[in-house]
């Protein structure tokens, strides 16, 4: 379970462009959860995930992972029950090291990083049953430096990777924008069964509308720092990409634009 | 002949220097300038131990750990007070100025010519006197310590602990993910890397048989020059482990300034001739990878 309670966010502060996005805010998440956040660039989806992850500082308030305060924790120590996986396939990865290399240093997260070995052989085939399921072929290549790989092989990777270890979190930062339509497809299938599989608590931001409808059983709006649209169970299931359309018009009429 | 031989003897010690160098520069990313500094520590160290009457193999590993420090010192001003990568290294190499005329008990310069020191006291010596080779004495000294040095550095390289200093300097990210603090990762490259450099100024103060305040000056430039030529020259023979270009990129910069210096010029110009060939690499290189990148 994650809990945001009363964060106060401001950029820029004491500068002409300073800017308070998140105002006494406060979320929910239960154990669990697979949620969708959608919203408008700047509305705070991804400061969000940077305040959960400890990133991004915030200024005052409180988050809590299943119950105990992070707030003063630092971002490497929140990560011991955190995976994530980024917009950028390349920040969820070595690329000057194999993917052997890659997955054995993700099997380790959590123990020593002593003077033992950095592969154990044993543990190849293992990685390959991992790698196979993906069906890209990456099993054939295990010592391929993982910069010669495609951008959407190096998310599969990352996201397998991420989830490597026993975790209780999931964070994807809109992790298929970077990727052509087949291979999100693909992605998006395999972010579905990994977390039904581990049971693990995601939250998901995406700008795939599309993608927010058809997985999660949550689905958030946000908006300039507040949660404007929260559907769960039936109500999500029943969501129409139209229904967010509209939302999305409204604010922007708001704003100001014309449609 | 007595040319070559001096080419590989300072070729082999330089190299353990760059083999420090590449991890900071190449794995780490960071222009560590203490290095200038931490190879007239190795040097100092060694000077006095030797003057005090100890064998002077026992110096060398006093040296290394002795550098680790000043690696330590350079990582913890970088990562615990975090001032800038280049910064941190010139503050340690100005505060270590200091430090090393107090290990020499202030003086600018310590000489050995009489004193015992890893190469009259070889295990190899007497053997290479009695079929003839004693030249060879040093050569094979040298290219033994650079070896060992070579293989420990592969070997750690591919430990857990050396994956994570090789993923710290490609992508950070990638650590904090696996719930490690980066910082601390970067401090042990630092050290190992100082470490390295100081045994090198341990081993180039025997050979040259003194200790001088100013030996370490430009240190930093031979270090990289090494490592950008044996990473670029050799970087398409993939059978060949980076570690062992840099060690060849040692010898033939030693060469280049060898070749320079029979050709006319003087030893004043030393370090002329070091800044202008490491121009030239740099520029080289950077052409070789159409320009875009230059290192």
């Amino acid at each position: 379970m994650i809990e945001l309670s009363k964060i106060n966010k401001i950029y820029n502060k004491g500068t002409v462009n300073e800017t308070q996005l998140f105002k006494d805010f406060n979320f929910k998440v239960e154990n669990q959860d697979f949620i969708s956040v959608v919203g408008s660039n700047g509305s705070g989806k991804t400061t969000m995930l940077n305040m959960i992850c400890g990133s991004v500082p915030i200024d005052s308030g409180l988050i809590k992972i299943n119950g105990q305060s992070v707030t003063k924790m630092k971002e490497f120590q929140r990560y011991k029950k955190i995976g994530r996986v980024y917009q950028n396939p390349s920040m969820g990865t070595c690329d000057t090291m194999t993917i052997l290399e890659n997955m054995s240093l993700a099997e380790n997260k959590g123990k020593m990083f002593g003077l033992s070995l950095g592969t154990n052989k044993k543990r190849i085939n293992y990685y390959k049953e991992l790698l196979a399921e993906l069906n890209i072929g990456l099993e054939d290549k295990m010592n391929v430096k993982v910069g010669l790989l495609s951008g959407g092989q190096r998310q599969a990777l990352a996201l397998i990777m991420s989830v490597m270890t026993p975790i209780d979190i999931l964070i994807l930062d809109e992790h298929t924008a970077a990727l052509d339509p087949k291979t999100a497809e693909t992605i998006m299938m395999l972010t579905d069964k990994v977390v039904r599989e581990k049971k693990l608590t995601t939250i998901m931001v995406t700008h795939n509308l599309m993608y927010a409808i058809k997985y999660g059983n949550r689905l958030v709006m946000m908006h300039e720092g507040n949660v404007i649209m929260d559907k769960k169970g039936e109500e999500k299931k029943n969501a129409k990409i139209d229904d967010l359309l509209d939302v999305f018009n409204t604010i922007s009429l708001e704003r100001g634009n014309s449609l | 002949m007595a040319l070559v031989l001096s080419v590989f003897e300072q070729g082999f010690i330089f190299a353990i220097l760059a083999l420090g160098v590449y991890i900071t520069y190449k794995i780490l990313d960071f222009p560590d300038l203490t290095v200038d500094s931490s190879f007239p520590l190795g040097a100092v160290v060694c000077a006095v131990m030797i003057k005090a009457g100890i064998n002077p193999w026992l110096s060398l590993p006093v040296a290394f750990i002795a550098g680790g420090l000043a690696g330590l010192v350079t990582g913890i001003i970088h990562v615990k007070f975090k001032v800038r990568d280049l910064l941190s290294g010139i503050i340690t190499m100005t505060i270590l100025y200091s430090i090393n005329l107090h290990i020499a008990n202030g003086q600018a310069n310590v000489p050995l010519f009489s004193d015992n020191n890893i190469f009259t006291i070889s295990p190899f010596k007497n053997v290479l006197e009695k079929v003839g080779l004693g030249d060879y004495n040093i050569v094979l000294i040298v290219l033994f310590l650079a070896l060992i040095c070579k293989i420990i550095m592969d070997l750690y390289l591919k430990t857990k602990s050396g994956f994570l200093l090789r993923a710290v300097g490609n992508n950070e990210n990638v650590v904090t993910s696996l719930a490690k603090d980066k910082g601390n990762v970067k401090i042990v490259g630092l050290v190992i890397a100082n470490a390295l450099v100081a045994l090198s100024g341990a081993i180039m103060c025997q050979h040259q048989r003194y200790f001088d305040i100013s030996m370490g000056t430009g240190t930093i430039v031979i270090g990289l020059a090494s490592v950008i030529i044996g990473i670029n020259v050799f970087s398409r023979l993939s059978f060949l482990k980076a570690t062992s270009t840099v060690v060849i990129g040692s010898i033939i910069y030693k060469a280049c300034v060898a070749t320079a210096i029979s050709m006319g010029m003087k030893p004043i110009d030393m370090k002329l001739i070091t800044g202008v060939l490491f121009l030239a690499i740099l520029v080289i290189s950077s052409f070789r990878n159409g320009g875009a990148s230059n290192d």
